[in-house]
This record gives C-alpha cells, structure tokens and sequence, in this order.
C-alpha cells in the first residue's frame, strides 16, 4: 500500500477541517495510507518574508521528522508545498545551508539529507494513483457542470523548483476534474494568484486580485471554482464572503475543494466531504450528479430506441 | 499551642492572599475593550453568567467536565500517559493524606467509630499515600531532569512547587521512621498508658518492642529470652495493642526505621522527631500560606478553568466575561509546558532567541502586562514580537490540559500591543492571514493602523525615499552601494537583469493600478537594477515590496533566469534587519 506523511499545514486544522476529512475519506478510497506525524510544525511559509533562516529550519525539520520514518511527504496546501519544495531544493544546492540546518536538527535527534520526496494531494491522484483508477472507483458522474480550475501559484511555479506540472500550460487538475465527468472551462485568468498571500497585509489589493480572477471566472462560465489550497480557498469562500458586502457583490462564484467534488463522484456522503462547512454554499452541486449504472442504462436505452 | 496559632495564621494568610488573588480575575485587564469595563461590571457579569449556566442544561456539562477533567484528568491522560500518571499520583495521594491525614481530626475522627493513626486501615494508608505521592515527585524529576520533555522549562515557581512537596513527604516519612526507633515516644507512651511498674513486666514490653517495633533501646539488645518476649506480648496485647498495629503496616516508615536503627539511639538523643515535627508541620503551613501566590493556586484556578472552559464551549462571550476568563485563564497555566512541545512555530526558538515566541513562557509575560507593570519598551516590542510570530493553528489551545483558550489570548494581546504604536514588520507577512479574517470582528477597531505604521517605519530609515525627484549622487559614500546588496545564495543574480521589463510586464499587482509607479514606488525591474546598484533605500522603501504576492510569475518567465521573488523575499529580510537593527 501506497503510503504517505501527511502534512496538514497550519490553516486546515484550525480553520478548514473539510479539507482534512475529504481529503483523508478520498485517499482512503483510493487505498492510500496516511501516517500522522505529530511533531510537524508550521512549514515556514509565513516567515519567508521576515525570517529566512526560520523558514529554512522550519521546513527542514519536517522533512527529517518525513525522512526518519522513511515516508514522502503530502501536503494539502499549495503554500506548504512550495516552501517545502523550495527549501528541499536550497539545501540540496547549498551544502552549507544544510550542514547549518543539520546543526540546530541534531540537537533534537534530527538531520536532514533529503531523502524524503514532497508531493501534493493533486500530484500524489494525478501520478501515483491515476485517472484510470480514480475513474474505476466512482459510482457517480456530473453532468453539465462547468468548473474554473485553479491551479495556485505556489504549486506551479517556480517550475524548476517545484515540478508540478508544466507552468504555462498545465493540465494536470484540469485532467483530475474532467475525470468526474464535469467540464473543466477554459479562462483566461487560470494561473493567476488568487490574492490570498496579501490578505491581511493590503486587503484592498488582495481583494481586487480576487475579484478580477473570480470575475474572469464567472464571465468564461463557471459555476465553481475549484482549488486544492486551503488559503486560496479561504481567499475564495471567506474573503469572498465578506466581498460580497465590502464591494457590493451579488453573484458570488462559490469555492469547491478538489476532495469535495471527487468524493461526491466516488460516493462519499456530503457530511464527511464537509459540504456544509463552507461559507459560500455549494449544495446545489449535488444536483449535477447522475449515477453512473443509470447512466449507463440510459445510453443502453437509447441505442435500443435508435434501433 | 504552636499548631493551632501558626495553623490560624497560615489559614488567614491564606485566605487573604486568595482573595486578592481571586480579585486580580476581575481587576488584570488583558484584550482590548477590557480596558473600559469597570471591576464591579466583570464581578456581576460573570456572578449572572454562573447563575445562568447552573439553571441551565449545561449544569450536566459541568458534572461531566469537573468528573473527567478536574478529577479524573483526561486532558492529560490524552496527550502523555506518564505526565497523567506523575500528576494523578502527586494529586490523588496529596488529596487523600490531606483529608484523611492532616485533617484527621475534623474528617476521619468524624466518619470512623475508632480512629488512631497507629492503626490499620490508618496507618497503612497513610504510608501508601505517602509513596504514591513520592512516585509521582519521582516522574516529575525524571521528566524535568533526566528525560529532558522538550521545551519543558523549569522556573523558579516549578522549582518551588517540586521542593515544597519533597519536603513534607520525606519529613512525614523520617518523622514516622524517627518515632519508632525513638526510645524516649516508647518511654513516654509507657508512663501514660501502661501502669506498669514491675521491672520484669517493664523489661519484658519492652523487649517485646525492641523486637517487634523497632524501638531502639539503650537498655536491651537481642538476643531476648523468649519467656520475656512471651510475657512482652501478653502485656501489648493488654496494653498496645489496640492502639498499635505492626510497624511493618506502616511500610515506607518502617522501612527507613529499618535503615536508620543503628543510630537510633542518637536520633532520639538529638530530639530529631521532635524537629522532623516541626519541619514536617511547617512545611505544610508554609505551604498552605504561600499557596495563593505560588503555582499551586492552580488546583483551584485551572479546576475552574476546566468548568468555565466547559461550560463556554464555541460561545462567544461578552467583553466583560471574556476579560475575567483571560485573568483567571493566566492564572490557571501550569506551566506545563504542553503548549510549547505542540506549537506549530516554537522551533523558530531555536533560530531567535526570543523567549515570548514559547506559549509557555508567554504567559509570564502576558501576567506582568495585565498586572499593570510597566514593561520596558524592549519587553514590550520582544512580546509582541513572541505573540505575532504565530500561524494562529490553535494547536495550543487544542492541547491545554487545563482548557485555556491560548489562541484567543494571543489575539486579544497582540492587538492591545499593536494599539500601543511599536512597529510589528512580522505584520507584513502572511501571518497577518488570520488577523485579515478577524477584521470584521469588534476587537479590531484600528485595523489598518498597524499596518500603516510597520510600512512608514521602514520608509522611515530610507532617506532617499525622502528626496525621490533629486539626482541621485553617482559617487555613493557607502562601498556596499556598488557592489549591490549582500544577498544570501538564494537570490545573487539579480546583476543578470538586462533590463527587458518582462518582470513588470507579467507582474498582476502592476497590471492592478493604471498608474502603477505612483502606487507602488520602484516597479520589479527597477527594484532589481537599485538592488545591482546597492541602492537599499529605494529597493526597500518601495511598496512594491511588500505589496509582491510572491505568485513568481516574473520569476518564471525571466529571460535572464533571474529570481526575482526570491531577490524580494531576500531584500524583505533585510530590510526588517536593517530597520531593526537602526531603531533598537
């Protein structure tokens, strides 16, 4: 069996307990082990602006705390997984770095050698497991349902660092929630930040980030918004939430968790998705999902008509 | 005479000092709003809100939380077995020499027909108490001091606390061990209660003793006649008996008599019972009259506060509650240190030695502010640099044996110091993410104050932002100008730029402002020429900076590979340094 660290961040056991339990009923689905290491701490992403050598240390030590029990890491969260990448790729370009990290490790026990790998929840259904097998699993398909992918700048660039997928033109999430059977939509604003990195440090900035890109998404179609990052979804259902009264927003363009629309698909009730937990209501989600026997019935029975 | 004066005094000490203890809950001021609210306002509130909770449902809560919290302790048992099993030890043994031991005379006396504590079940539940207790001291030694939990500080309070209680139980067991080696307790208790005046009757006891008690004689040593002891025995069991049941019953006493007999003749000459009564007596007065003001006043405070937790659940309370909560709350921390090993950004202890950065250790210094000392500008800027280093994950909170709500304390501090005009630059990173989402929330009336005041105090060292429309001189004085910026590996080649302004171009928070330069100072392409050009005060008094999402879309599609994200986290680094390191 597939087995994986799993790194919840700071954000999601605090304020986005739907995340952890779509994610967790998804991968145990897809026969993915999970081990809770309770020593991670914050991966260092708040404090690369300040504090670099916090972040490095931060970052450091989980991906030792990952390498002593000789598991890969999988993040939740697109900033985590940036920040670890990236500091998984300076100290393995910095021997001095490493060696000076190694130092304040050993005092607990630690060291650092990189022997673990980072990955995220996407990549991790995208490369490990596949969109065969993800398709094997599901009981249900959408229908109609137009979907904006967002894909999170931490995630995707920089490329050299963190290896996504490609950086101009990635398919990887799209491919991962076409397999549902929605349609991922085409818009221009994809690859955009969605705002969140500013938010409580120049709201107004932030929020005209967020509003263009939710904007863009609304106009090429959409009906969700879809993001695998717990700020860029809090970005895009809390924030966008007190949007609605700070600029006047009528139509919001409601946030779904990737785990929230594939668990709905493999046939995990909505109460373990956390459906109802998010601020933007995205019940009506629901009524996009056709059984796929039925479905497969209904063809049957059509191609008898046509005969 | 002695014991029942200094028990009075230590009793009203004890009450005086736990009243004023008790009155800090409505008077320490701590969120902000708290400051507004009137004493009398907090005591009548929080009088209506237990008046209310007891008329109410929540009453079952209450049993709930005071059977499996306060007494049977499943906040710790939760998070570390051998913390659980060191503190029901120290507590449960503690509690029940307590009741049955040091309030003998108002409790057991009261419940059992016939009460001596020489005999069984007395005698030998006082012993087993006794070392229940030391094992549990022992854990805690070990724990402290061998096992090393990390981030588990020892302060003088915990000191204090180890010491107190070492004393009274090993005086209590020496004290036992002494009488009965002590030949002149024999001798006395003979006099008084056995009537004997035979020689041969007072030889025989007392052989009898000598064997079977461990009472150590100047007169009779082994080997006895067994006649004697025989007659010995009839005599005890006329006399002692039914006050005395075998030493051995009373084993940690018996044990140590053991050990101590082949001096026991000296013991009894230096009158050491007599002392180890005073000491064992003291201790505990000293320990009753002090508790109020040391670590211990949490057997009431942290009991409470597990209740008060309890019964708030997700509620939000009124000001006024939640400011007694929060006194009563710095009242109830252990210093346990759970908080600490849990915390989700306690290593970067290990980088700036801030102490404030600890939960544990923050409370200290949170009690000092909301007692209303006055802290120095530097203690004040090193606490709200602790209570601001923190992603608000509420992994403290969630782990509190004592069910104080940590997370909140830190909002509701951070904000009152962030009122009080020291510039916090950790504002401007995403830890600030949280503080975006309370800003709807009453607590945060100045909101963008802060925020303006981190900005304009690096703007503030930056001279040339001041002089912006003048030439710039070409011959600076400081060398590190020309040779640009000393940044750290991550970020050196930002010298590559040839100026193709693809960085700008790309760039989504330019593309937001029609007039951008306005807005933002130096635009991404010029930021990486001032920084070649060691131009720091341009590069770092520029709002671009700190307005960068850090989305690295100019980094990504740079021509010449330059990192330019990573030239801006670097010159944000030193920047705060810099200005750190200029206004200290």
């Amino acid at each position: 069996m597939m087995e994986f660290a799993l790194f919840l961040g700071c954000q999601i056991p605090a304020r986005l307990n739907q995340y952890e339990s779509s994610a967790r009923a998804v991968l145990k689905r897809m026969d993915v082990g999970l081990v809770d290491i309770r020593e991670f701490n914050c991966c260092g992403y708040p404090l690369r602006n300040i504090e670099f050598k916090v972040f490095l240390l931060s970052s450091a030590r989980n991906l030792a705390l990952a390498e002593a029990r000789n598991l890969n890491v999988m993040t939740l969260c697109k900033c985590c997984y940036g920040t670890l990448k990236k500091a998984d790729y300076l100290l393995k370009e910095h021997p001095s770095l490493q060696k000076e990290v190694n130092k304040t490790l050993e005092q607990e026990g630690l060291t650092y050698e990189g022997k673990s790998e980072v990955k995220h929840l996407l990549s991790v259904l995208y490369r490990d497991i596949g969109v065969d097998k993800i398709k094997e699993k599901m009981v249900k398909n959408y229908r109609g349902l137009r979907i904006a992918t967002h894909y999170g700048c931490h995630a995707l660039r920089p490329s050299q660092v963190v290896g996504f997928d490609d950086p101009v033109a990635p398919t990887l999430f799209d491919q991962l929630v076409e397999a549902t059977g929605a349609e991922s939509i085409y818009w221009p604003m994809k690859l955009e930040c969605c705002g969140a990195p500013l938010w409580g440090i120049n709201d107004e900035l932030s929020m005209d980030l967020t509003l263009k890109k939710l904007t863009n998404g609304k106009g090429s179609g959409a009906e969700y918004v879809c993001a695998a990052c717990p700020y860029c979804h809090i970005q895009f259902d809390a924030v966008q939430k007190m949007m609605l009264s700070q600029r006047g927003l009528n139509h919001p363009l409601p946030s779904i968790l990737y785990p929230q629309l594939l668990g709905l698909s493999l046939g995990i009730g909505g109460e373990a998705l956390g459906l109802e937990m998010n601020q933007i209501s995205i019940s009506g989600i629901e009524n996009t999902l056709y059984e796929i026997v039925a479905e497969v019935k209904e063809e049957g029975k059509k191609k008898d008509d046509e005969k | 005479m002695f014991l029942s004066v200094s028990t009075y005094i230590a009793l009203v000490i004890f009450i005086l000092a736990l009243i004023y203890r008790i009155s800090t809950w409505f008077r320490y001021k701590i969120g902000i709003g708290s400051e507004e609210i009137s004493t009398s306002t907090r005591f009548i509130d929080s009088l209506k809100g237990i008046l209310l909770t007891f008329l109410s449902p929540k009453i079952l809560t209450l049993l709930k939380a005071f059977i499996l919290d306060v007494l049977l302790q499943f906040r710790i048992l939760r998070e570390d077995f051998l913390r659980w099993l060191m503190h029901i030890t120290i507590y449960g043994g503690f509690m029940l020499l307590l009741l049955m031991h040091a309030l003998d005379r108002y409790i057991t006396v009261k419940l059992f027909d016939k009460y001596y504590s020489t005999i069984n079940p007395f005698m030998f539940l006082r012993d087993l108490f006794g070392i229940v207790v030391i094992i549990g001291i022992a854990i805690a030694i070990y724990r402290r001091f061998i096992l090393k939990v990390p981030r588990l500080r020892t302060n003088s309070m915990d000191l204090y606390a180890i010491l107190l209680v070492v004393v009274i139980m090993l005086s209590g067991i020496f004290l036992e061990a002494t009488k009965m080696v002590a030949y002149s307790d024999y001798k006395r208790m003979m006099d008084e209660y056995s009537g004997l005046s035979d020689p041969q009757e007072l030889k025989s006891l007392e052989s009898y003793w000598v064997k079977e008690f461990g009472t150590i004689s100047p007169n009779i040593k082994e080997p006895f006649d067994e006649k004697l002891l025989a007659q010995g025995k009839e005599l005890h069991q006329s006399s002692c008996a039914e006050c005395h049941a075998k030493p051995q019953w009373a084993f940690a006493g018996y044990g140590m008599a053991k050990v101590i007999s082949p001096i026991g003749i000296g013991i009894d000459k230096a009158h050491l019972p007599i002392a180890l009564w005073y000491i064992h007596v003291i201790a505990c007065l000293v320990g009753l009259a002090y508790l109020p003001f040391s670590k211990m006043l949490h057997i009431l405070s942290s009991s409470l506060n597990l209740l008060v937790n309890s019964a708030v659940g997700k509620e939000k309370m009124s000001i006024a509650n939640r400011s007694t909560r929060q006194a009563l709350e710095l009242d109830a921390c252990t210093h346990c240190g759970t908080c600490s090993l849990r915390c989700s950004v306690a290593v970067a202890y290990d980088e700036i030695r801030n102490i404030n950065i600890l939960p544990s250790e923050k409370i200290a210094s949170i009690k000092a502010l909301a007692s209303g000392r006055r802290l120095t500008p530097q203690e004040l800027r090193y606490l709200l640099d602790g209570v601001y280093l923190c992603t608000n994950c509420y992994r403290c909170t969630v782990v509190c044996p004592v069910g104080i709500n940590l997370q909140d304390l830190w909002f509701n501090v951070r904000e009152r110091l962030l009122q009080k005009g020291y510039p916090e630059f950790l504002l401007l990173s995403p830890l600030s993410f949280y503080r975006g989402l309370m800003r709807e929330e009453t607590v945060l009336r100045d909101y963008q104050k802060p925020l303006v005041r981190a900005r304009e105090a690096i703007v503030a060292q930056c001279e040339l932002m001041k002089a912006k429309d003048k030439a710039l001189s070409l011959t600076p004085a400081d060398k590190k100008f020309q040779s640009g910026l000393n940044l750290s590996a991550q970020a050196k080649n930002f010298s590559v730029c040839f100026g193709c302004q693809t960085c700008t171009t790309v760039c989504p928070i330019v593309a937001n402002y029609e007039n951008p330069q306005e807005v933002l100072g130096l635009l991404p392409h010029q930021i990486m020429h001032a920084t070649g050009l060691g131009l720091r005060d341009l590069a770092f008094g520029s709002n671009m900076l700190w307005d960068c999402l850090t989305c690295y879309q100019c980094q990504e599609q740079c021509p010449q590979g330059v990192s330019v994200t990573d030239v801006f986290y670097e010159l944000k680094n030193l920047a705060v340094q810099y200005v750190r390191e200029k206004t200290s």
